[in-house]
């Protein structure tokens, strides 16, 4: 299941910006439902962790106030076009997702 | 007679199927999350989500830390956060909201070729300082703005 995440990692000059978006609900917790007035059980991502050419570039840790559908970008360098990347992430529900692609 | 059962023996299926993954993801996340500080995550103040993130709330002011965010953010759910360090050693990022419930919003660790940019998107329940925190060789620093909020991004 590797539809939550929409990843491109370009690499210019040594340099790769890596761009992703995940699809997520990253509910806090404190949220109510309007409708039922019920609290909307949290639902968040806790970590996300990005490898390139079998090194770790950036581990994220995140709490529920990150926006809905997360969007991450950044940058490292030593990267060639062609290098693998690897983007996953665990919420604290358990749920994971990881989506391997390569540099442009 | 005959159908309620098949429903029964359906219903109980699920539940079972359900159970099980519920119980192989409790394992997963102890495993890989080790590093997800309950403490820093959940505290109510900024210092309280300092200490328990860095260990320590004694951050110095440093202009040599970008934080771009907007002036005014027109929805709270979606605020765009630029964090840029020219601080050299960078090797930690966070990224705080002092007005939020829980401040303390994400934080990076930096892999040894990162540069020290992160850009991201969080919510701001309300007008309140964006703070970014950076570690650079075991020191602290920060840097912060305002933003104001005119439709909040938590509750509803």
């Amino acid at each position: 299941m590797a539809k939550s995440i929409k990843l491109r990692a370009k690499s210019k000059d040594g340099v790769a910006t890596v761009k992703a978006l995940i699809s997520h609900p990253m509910e806090t917790g404190l949220r109510k439902d309007k409708k039922t007035g019920k609290i909307v059980p949290a639902e968040f991502i806790q970590e996300v962790v990005c490898e390139s050419a079998g090194k770790t570039v950036l581990t994220a840790q995140w709490g529920g106030a990150i926006s809905k559908n997360p969007f991450i970008s950044f940058k490292f360098s030593g990267a060639k076009s062609g290098d693998t990347i690897k983007i996953s992430w665990v919420d604290n529900k358990g749920n994971s997702d990881s989506l391997d692609s390569s540099i442009k | 007679m005959n159908q309620n059962r098949r429903v029964m023996l359906k219903g109980s299926l699920a539940a079972g199927v359900v159970g099980a993954a519920v119980g192989a993801g409790l394992l997963t996340p102890k495993a890989v999350l080790a590093a997800w500080s309950k403490e820093a995550f959940e505290a109510k103040e900024v210092d309280a989500a300092m200490k328990g993130n860095f260990g320590s709330t004694d951050a110095a002011a440093s202009d040599k830390i970008k934080l771009k965010a907007p002036d005014i953010a027109e929805n709270g759910a979606v605020v765009p956060i630029t964090v840029t360090s020219q601080i050299d050693g960078t090797t930690h990022m966070s990224i705080l909201v002092s007005g939020n419930a829980t401040p303390l919003t994400s934080t990076y660790e930096l892999g040894q070729t990162t540069e020290a940019y992160i850009s991201t998107r969080v919510k701001m329940g309300k007008t309140s300082d964006v703070i970014a925190v950076v570690k650079a060789d075991g020191k602290l620093y920060s840097t912060k703005k305002e933003v104001k909020v005119t439709i909040g991004g938590c509750g509803g």
